[in-house]
């Protein structure tokens, strides 16, 4: 009998560690910018080669930096959601389009919408790199001091927004 | 000897033996073990001295560098603090490039140089190993504070 | 609309699934036959609205309809249409409705030709088969939907990933996922045994063609998966431990272990907590690798990019699936009688040490493929663990195992004498030892003791499997001839040792080289000479290559020309390496371009590898043994109802 139960605490030991280690996933974790200065920048944008925009345009505001790209499928998921969650006006939207081209970037918000204040052009995404940016499309909530409050890796939609954006931004909301 | 001497002598010899094959396997699992050391560990001197292990970071721009016509290449990689010169014999994979994340196996050299037995490049070029992408947002977020630090100062 | 059929279609086969899996196992406790008769109609109903469902995937993906969001993602109008129906289950959402119609049509299978098993004992099979399929469409319809829609569609689609659109890997899936959820076949035979607390030889007798055929599958599916990796990785690598891959072997050693203590269980009535832990094991292994591979615990290069929420459903089904298994294990395990003994040489032992050997090699695999996720779950650090590892830990079980398979095949039930046994072997083994030692000393020039001890175990197994079929060649007229089981047996294990050949001679005498060349310069590698002609740019129907044209030739005659190619697919811009081969029985000479060095030179890289088509070739024959074997007449699954098989006599399993 013994052998018997031995073999059903082994497999529950199993499944113990993997849903640990699905918790751990780099994925589900807090980016290690959690809570510190979110990088400053300043890029040319998108649309505009001639001017450039950066955290600067929204210091001491609450805003979300959307890293996006054409050549990306899941941004092309969000991206109608961006433009319903734009057009609510909760939160201004800043995006960075990563590692992109220009000329698609643009094609890309004519005809699709533009649901971005401003994107700046990381061509080469250094910036990205400073952002700890390991794939798009990636969400992140500042705060108006410009601390990183929460970092979403993957597509968005109403449901992750319901869940994590809106009650951290309600916090900060009483907070100060 | 009498059938159940016979057969506690086989289960005693199949005993023996998975023990033995037991410790070895253990025995060689942690010679081939390879941790991943951070590039600001290694540059620290806290990285494994007599053994392989795996190092990420960023391909400095401008650092690759190979006589025309010569396979070995050299370069740099960075985790945004720390610098460590790489050396490899060999064909780099597709999709290594300058600003590309990538993973390289292999020892450090008495001259603190890490030569390389394998490079790897994830497979897609628009991601980056975790691993990788972790490190270098943690220290480029230790270098901003540096920085921010040394301004206070002034 | 398409789409919308294929997703309703889907639901309607949900509800079926659950009429499928309840009823009839309600109905075999109850002994109620207007229940159990359920079973085959919503088998058949379950199995013709996948088959929609899956129709409508491959119709959107063929007639590029990019307003559902999987094909957007996976294809492109520039894509063959081949690739356009293979990409249905190039990626996660996909594959699962692969897999969900893969085990519809086992079942199907299964409770058609059933009529010899009794209505109740079929009637739980196609019940737990029918749970199983609720599991999987309710985390489809919930967490990986296929037919979702993206409105406005795109104009084209992010196209399907360049590695995926070759011939090797299109079919590598349903073949490999055939095998997977063939096992759940015996899995479900499994539970229903336990559900009865009866295990006998005919249930034994029942159980073995499936599993044959599940096992076979899977031989072929993983042959394919390396014998692709090697050509299309550009490489030359044929297996690399990676934890998919060792997702795919441990149920295949598993079920190796089944297929043979199943035999026991069929002749003998014996190693029955055996043969059902090694069944619940088989199908748990298949189950856990696709939570390795889908929930993003893993990462690897095969790996589907998936979110960790999937990784939860699919740890909680397994728990479920697995945990209810062991616990009706632990239940009734204790109480199945075996009465029937075995002296210590004797077919019996031999097949004890076969399931030993190989459960250990599984737990061995098993605990190097969880060993990185276990050390970064308790913080020891983040590791890795290479190939060299693996091979060796992997041999340690394996070596012995495969001296053992010439010997417990010529080995008789219940008790084996000593003397006829090394008269039979001694010619053989004489036969082998020098085949073993000249081979690599003469052929390949080099004498090693490892070596060695290889190729003598190939050649080993390779002329012992031979000797029974030699003596029934040559038996004397009206004498039977041997049983297709037996033929089978041989086939295969004559491919185990054609595998071990050639694994051993490959492992020690590759020649790999990188090189740096300019076109008409020569290199030399083993006994070749191969020289960079030229290069030129080509243009493929989604790709444009630079192509390098390598002349092969052997003591100045010419050998073969090959044309390796640098690809860089148009959508993705992403670079891929088309390697050269020139194959033959006994060798494959392989090139593959690296990049430009400046100067007029490109890095090239050249490898001789001996012997590398006899592990496919091995693998291949060891599938055919399957086939011959599962056809035996004791088999046929439309023959009239036998009784109890439980016999004793001579013939092999």
């Amino acid at each position: 009998m013994a052998r018997y139960v031995a073999l059903i605490i082994v497999f529950a030991v199993l499944i113990g560690i993997f849903a640990l280690g699905l918790e751990r996933d780099p994925r589900k974790l807090p980016s290690v910018l959690i809570d510190k200065p979110a990088p400053e920048y300043a890029l040319p944008r998108v649309k505009d080669p001639l001017s450039t925009t950066g955290s600067a345009d929204y210091a001491g505001q609450m805003v979300l930096v959307n890293i996006w790209a054409t050549w990306c499928a899941g941004c092309r998921q969000e991206h109608d959601y961006l433009l319903q969650l734009a057009a609510r006006n909760e939160i201004p939207i800043y995006g960075i389009d990563w590692r992109d081209q220009r000329p698609q970037a643009l094609k890309w918000l004519n005809e699709l919408g533009d649901p971005y204040v401003a994107s700046a052009y990381d061509e080469d995404g250094r910036v990205g790199i400073d952002w700890g940016v390991y794939g798009a499309p990636e969400t992140f909530l500042v705060s108006r001091d410009g601390h990183v409050l929460y970092k979403h890796i993957g597509p968005l939609d109403e449901s992750i927004w319901q869940t994590e954006f809106v009650p951290r931004i309600a916090a900060q909301g009483t907070a100060k | 000897m009498k059938p159940r001497q016979q057969r506690m002598l086989a289960v005693g010899l199949a005993a023996a033996g998975i023990l033995v094959a037991t410790v070895l396997s253990l025995q060689a699992f942690q010679e081939n073990l390879m941790f991943y050391v951070e590039i600001s560990e290694v540059t620290e001197g806290n990285a494994p001295k007599d053994r392989n292990f795996r190092v990420g970071g960023l391909v400095v721009d401008g650092s690759v560098r190979r006589q025309p016509g010569e396979l070995e290449v050299e370069f740099t990689l960075t985790d945004y603090q720390n610098q460590l010169p790489v050396y490899y014999n060999g064909i780099l994979p597709d999709l290594f490039r300058e600003g590309q994340g990538i993973i390289a196996h292999g020892r450090l050299d008495d001259r603190g140089r890490f030569v390389a037995d394998e490079v790897l490049a994830k497979h897609d070029e628009n991601y980056m190993p975790p691993e990788v992408a972790e490190s270098l947002a943690k220290h480029a977020a230790a270098q901003e504070a540096a920085l921010e630090a040394e301004a206070d100062q002034q | 609309m398409i789409p919308e059929i294929g997703h309703f279609a889907l639901v309607l086969a949900l509800s079926i699934a659950v009429c499928q899996g309840v009823m009839p196992i309600i109905g075999a406790h109850k002994n109620d036959a207007a229940l159990m008769s359920v079973a085959r109609p919503a088998a058949l109903g379950q199995f013709v609205f996948v088959s929609i469902s899956f129709g409508c995937l491959a119709w959107s993906f063929l007639q590029s309809d990019f307003s559902v969001l999987y094909v957007a993602n996976h294809s492109h109008r520039a894509l063959p249409d081949v690739y356009k129906f293979s990409a249905v289950w190039g990626a996660h959402e996909g594959s699962l409705l692969l897999w969900i119609l893969l085990l519809a049509g086992w079942t199907v299978a299964v409770a058609r030709y059933s009529s010899d098993l009794p209505q109740p004992m079929m009637a739980r099979v196609v019940g737990v088969l029918g749970l199983l399929s609720c599991g999987f469409l309710i985390f489809t319809l919930l967490t990986s939907n296929p037919f979702e829609r993206l409105i406005p569609a795109p104009a084209d689609g992010a196209d399907l990933n360049p590695l995926l659109q070759d011939p090797g890997l299109a079919i590598h899936p349903p073949i490999l996922y055939a095998g997977y959820v063939g096992f759940s076949v015996a899995f479900a035979f499994a539970i229903a045994a336990m559900l009865t607390g009866k295990l006998d030889g005919a249930w034994a007798r029942w159980t073995r063609p499936w599993t044959l055929w599940a096992w076979l599958f899977l031989t072929v599916g993983i042959a394919l998966g390396s014998w692709w990796a090697y050509y299309e990785l550009g490489w030359g690598g044929w297996w690399f431990w990676d934890p998919v891959e060792n997702a795919s072997f441990m149920p295949w050693l598993a079920g190796t272990a089944l297929v043979h203590s199943l035999a026991v269980t069929e002749k003998r009535g014996l190693f029955k907590s055996w043969t059902l832990l090694l069944a619940i094991s088989a199908f748990s292994l298949s189950l856990l690798g696709t939570f390795l591979v889908r929930s993003g615990i893993l990462v690897s290069v095969h790996a589907f990019a998936t979110d960790p929420t999937r990784g939860l459903f699919i740890l909680g089904f397994l728990g479920v699936v697995i945990g209810g298994a062991l616990i009706l294990y632990a239940w009734r395990a204790p109480d199945l009688d075996s009465t029937a003994g075995f002296r210590p040489v004797s077919r019996e032992t031999f097949l004890l040490l076969n399931n030993v050997l190989l459960v250990i090699a599984t737990t061995i695999i098993l605990y190097g493929t969880l060993a990185p996720l276990i050390y970064d779950v308790f913080e020891w650090g983040k590791i890795s663990i290479g190939p060299p590892w693996f091979e060796f830990a992997f041999a340690l079980p394996m070596l012995p195992l495969v001296f053992l398979i010439g010997v417990g095949m010529h080995a008789a039930w219940r008790s084996q004498a000593f003397g006829p046994l090394v008269e039979r072997l001694r010619i053989p083994g004489i036969a082998a030892l020098v085949a073993g030692i000249a081979v690599p000393t003469f052929f390949y020039g080099r004498f090693g003791l490892l070596v060695s001890i290889g190729t003598i175990a190939g050649f080993w197994i390779m002329v012992v499997s031979l000797v029974d079929p030699l003596r029934s060649w040559r038996r004397a007229r009206g004498t039977p001839g041997m049983t297709r089981s037996a033929i089978g047996m041989s086939l295969a294990h004559f491919g185990v040792g054609m595998f071990t050949l050639g694994v051993t001679i490959v492992s020690a005498f590759t020649i790999e080289t990188d090189r740096s060349v300019r076109p008409g310069e020569q290199v030399d590698v083993a006994g070749f000479s191969f020289e960079l002609v030229g290069l030129k740019n080509v243009q493929g129907p989604n790709y444009q290559a630079i192509e390098g044209e390598i002349e092969i030739r052997r003591e100045g005659e010419f050998v073969a020309e090959l044309r390796p190619q640098k690809r860089t697919y148009i959508v993705q811009q992403n670079p891929m390496t088309e390697a050269g081969i020139d194959a033959g029985w006994n060798r494959d000479l392989f090139v593959a371009l690296g990049d430009p060095l400046g100067n007029n030179a490109w890095s090239v890289r050249i490898q001789y590898k001996p012997l590398i088509r006899f592990i496919w070739l091995g693998a291949l024959i060891m599938a055919l043994g399957g086939v011959v074997a599962a056809s035996d007449r004791r088999y046929r699954l439309r023959a009239p109802a036998r009784e109890h098989a439980t016999s004793l006599s001579e013939e092999p399993a």
